[in-house]
């Protein structure tokens, strides 16, 4: 079999961006939550938040490193994969790449520094004003990449000169048409992917009855945080949809599984996509339903699949990612509202705790579906409608791609076994400073006192 | 503007990587040492550089970036090059940046593990980007003579991080760590040294380029401070390690001035070598730079942001001033 160096690349880089994105979908959101145990605890004097914050600072440092390191591997792929894509576009993505180290790397990676281990050196307002630009300069790092990542779906405010393509405005650039959407989508997809993180986690301590009411904040957190955003989400997501259909109608025709365009289409809830036959078995259809989401008229018309012949997206991947995607949304919306009613009305049962735990990871299972869509879904170009992905990619020997592959993809397992046994050893445990009698509420400047060793945080 | 700012770019982009390698390069440093030391050392030694390894970690991400915005022919050139190296430092990175979080929050039966994982993603690293370096000063040729000078580099490289490491022990410890660092540093400063020479002597045989450039008069005479000053830096470090009672004294910092004197020294003859070319020989950085209208909106970012980075770096530099203290979130 011939090892293509093209397909090679491109498993390589799904595989990179899909575990890398497993950790900023949880520390963008984990830190405005730690700002806001900090916050709690600041005004209310209340223990249990500062007991909560040193418990999730030592999970949100873990998941930052794992998000960092995973981090720097893709902004090396672009050169050693992907060489034609900066010499084509760096005009444009360089600069946006730029800021983001500029104005975010730099700012959170100093700043983790004070909020890990700078409590005892600096006043609390220099810690809690730390843990708030750590949490600026995360979202601050999710701007830059995705005002790149969208203008890759919605090219604009440029010229192409021989092929190059080079500046024309830069606030058409960084806000082209799918930013604003996409910016907030993932934005609110981390609030509740961490949002269901920490109150899986809580539950499961809960149940093991581990560091008592402060678990019981956090899950509280965590569940009415969810319970707000969800709904959020599934709103916003429906506006992203409507900008796709607009920018990449070959996207949603393979979302819907519509493949000859037509008025008044039908919503299809399931099927089996068969692009060979250029069909879907056992469609269960409502009639007008897709054109009435989408356009907002019952006989709006929508484009299929067949209109853009050897230029739409495979359609069976995005079509269940899809579902896999807002199944997963309105399962965590259910879920919150039930253990928001639970927790209103003073009734947390076992099985609530339990549905909690088992979901401690659904943002994960949620987000990666999302991106999927988003980013299959503009195969087979990488820059929509300018550039094709097999135009880009560098010409290295398919077996030196294959062994790099192979290295990742067994770096990442490893990794991803330890991050979750580490996780639930971690949680299994008190916040250790439950069990020593400090007192946190008089945090004191530059007076180190004997404190516990690095070995044991 | 045509002409400057790819020459604007083109230093920022070696002002970063300049201090990726001293300010990383402690950093790895210690992480080579790891095996060296007892269990409790090891912690005490990750603590002195705990709070600062990101921030170190991220001026290559920064002089790399520079070089794709700048210059993104030659970011792709360059890292197309280099595929297999840029991938093994990438492991290195990978497993050494977790390992400091893990070797602390695992079950007690793997901390082990990954203060192992933690050694070989330093040393992965550091000879990873010696690879790299020898590999780009030979203008990514793949004969023999390139394979040769980048073994050359790859493994003088983690020798200087070494040196550089214990340097930083000497400011940033005391007792019995300050005393093992001197006797570490005493072992790798010499095989540094001989590393160091041979390539530099190296350097001009195996590539004509580089000796037209150094060996014309009256180039040669001006450019004499150079090696001199490395020089200098050297038996200066060599002499202060020699010397007990200095150490004693608590003038081990020396040595890491030493240390950073002779990296600037070779960053500066390494760019007289190379300029004006970004890949010697194949490019130079007005033919690779990114337009003109690109390179002014960066500009604008970069005026801006590097010297608040420069001044929170320093707050955070002195807020953990001084010997460093056992590492606690509380």
């Amino acid at each position: 079999m011939e090892l293509d160096p093209f397909i090679l690349s491109r498993i390589q880089f799904a595989a990179n961006i899909s575990f890398h994105i497993l950790f900023p979908s949880i520390s963008i959101g984990l830190c405005w939550l730690l700002v806001f145990f900090r916050l709690r605890f600041t005004l209310t004097g209340n223990k249990d938040w500062e007991y909560a914050y040193f418990f999730w600072v030592k999970v949100f440092a873990l998941t930052f490193a794992l998000g960092v390191v995973s981090g720097i591997t893709m902004s090396f792929q672009f050169g050693t994969n992907w060489p034609g894509f900066m010499e084509r576009v760096g005009n444009i993505a360089g600069p946006l790449l730029g800021y983001e180290v500029l104005t975010a790397f730099f700012l959170e990676a100093s700043f983790l520094g004070i909020m890990l281990y700078g409590k005892n050196l600096v006043s609390n307002r220099v810690h809690l004003v730390s843990s708030f630009l750590v949490a600026i300069g995360t979202t601050t790092s999710a701007f830059w990449i995705l005002s790149l990542n969208s203008w890759m779906h919605t090219p604009a405010g440029f010229t192409i000169e021989n092929g190059v393509f080079m500046v024309d405005d830069w606030m058409e650039i960084i806000f082209n048409p799918s930013f604003k959407y996409r910016f907030i989508h993932t934005v609110t997809a981390s609030l509740l992917t961490s949002a269901f993180f920490v109150a899986g986690i809580s539950a499961w301590r809960a149940r093991k009855n581990v560091d008592g009411p402060a678990t019981w904040k956090v899950l509280r957190t965590g569940v009415v945080l969810a319970a707000i955003v969800a709904p959020i989400q599934i709103f916003v997501g429906d506006l992203h949809g409507l900008v796709a259909l607009e920018n990449q109608p070959a996207k949603i025709a393979a979302v819907e599984g519509i493949w000859e365009t037509e008025k008044g289409a039908p919503l299809t809830l399931f099927g089996f996509p068969d692009e060979e036959a250029r069909t879907t078995h056992f469609a269960i259809e409502v009639p007008k339903l897709a054109s009435i989401i989408l356009t907002h008229h019952v006989d709006g018309e929508l484009k299929g699949l067949n209109e853009f012949e050897d230029a739409h997206p495979p359609v069976a991947p995005l079509f269940w990612s899809f579902r896999v995607m807002v199944g997963m949304g309105f399962l965590m919306l259910a879920v919150a509202w039930w253990g928001s009613y639970a927790l209103f009305r003073n009734k947390v049962g076992p099985w609530l705790l339990r549905a909690l735990s088992w979901m401690t990871f659904a943002g994960w299972v949620a987000s990666l579906a999302g991106w999927y869509v988003t980013e299959i879904g503009r195969q087979p170009w990488v820059v929509q409608g300018y550039i094709r992905a097999s135009e880009v990619v560098a010409d290295h020997a398919g077996g030196m791609v294959l062994s790099t592959l192979i290295g990742y993809l067994l770096l990442y397992a490893f990794l991803l076994v330890f991050y979750i046994l580490t996780l639930m050893h971690m949680s299994s445990k008190p916040a250790r400073s439950l069990k020593e009698s400090i007192d946190f509420a008089a945090p004191k400047a530059n007076t180190p006192k004997p404190i516990a060793t690095l070995g044991a945080v | 503007m045509d002409y400057w700012l790819p020459l604007i770019f083109v230093s920022l982009m070696g002002l970063s990587l300049l201090l990726y390698i001293i300010l990383d390069g402690y950093d790895l440093g210690i992480g080579i040492l790891l095996p060296l030391a007892s269990d409790d050392e090891k912690d005490r030694m990750i603590e002195t550089i705990g709070p600062f390894w990101d921030a170190n970690e991220t001026w290559i991400v920064l002089g790399i970036g520079i070089l794709l915005i700048a210059f993104p022919s030659a970011h792709g050139m360059i890292l197309t090059h280099l595929y297999i190296p840029v991938t093994l430092m990438l492991f290195g990175l990978i497993l050494r940046g977790v390992a400091f979080d893990f070797r602390v929050k695992v079950t007690a039966e793997y901390k082990s593990l990954w203060n192992k994982l933690f050694f070989v993603g330093s040393l992965l690293a550091a000879m990873s980007q010696g690879w790299m370096l020898g590999s780009y000063v030979m203008g990514l040729e793949s004969g023999l003579t390139s394979i040769a000078f980048s073994i050359a580099i790859a493994l003088s490289l983690p020798a200087f991080y070494v040196v550089l490491g214990c340097g930083w022990l000497f400011i940033k410890s005391s007792g019995e760590i300050y005393t093992k660092a001197a006797k570490w540093a005493r072992t790798a400063i010499l095989p540094m040294g001989v590393g160091l020479f041979l390539i530099s002597i190296a350097t001009p045989i195996a590539s004509s380029t580089i000796a037209a450039k150094w060996f014309t008069l009256p180039a040669a005479i001006g450019l004499l401070p150079i090696p001199l000053m490395t020089g200098v830096a050297y038996f200066t470090a060599l002499w202060v390690l020699s010397k007990e009672e200095i150490l004693k004294a608590g003038y081990g910092w020396i040595v890491f001035v030493c240390m950073v004197v002779m990296c600037l020294m070779m960053a500066l003859g390494l760019a007289y070598s190379i300029f004006p070319d970004i890949v010697i020989g194949k490019l130079d950085i007005w033919e690779s730079a990114s337009s003109t209208a690109s390179l002014e909106f960066a500009l604008i970012g970069t005026v801006i942001a590097v010297p608040m980075i420069l001044f929170y770096t320093a707050f955070i530099y002195k807020i953990f001033y001084g010997k460093s203290q056992p590492l606690s979130y509380e």
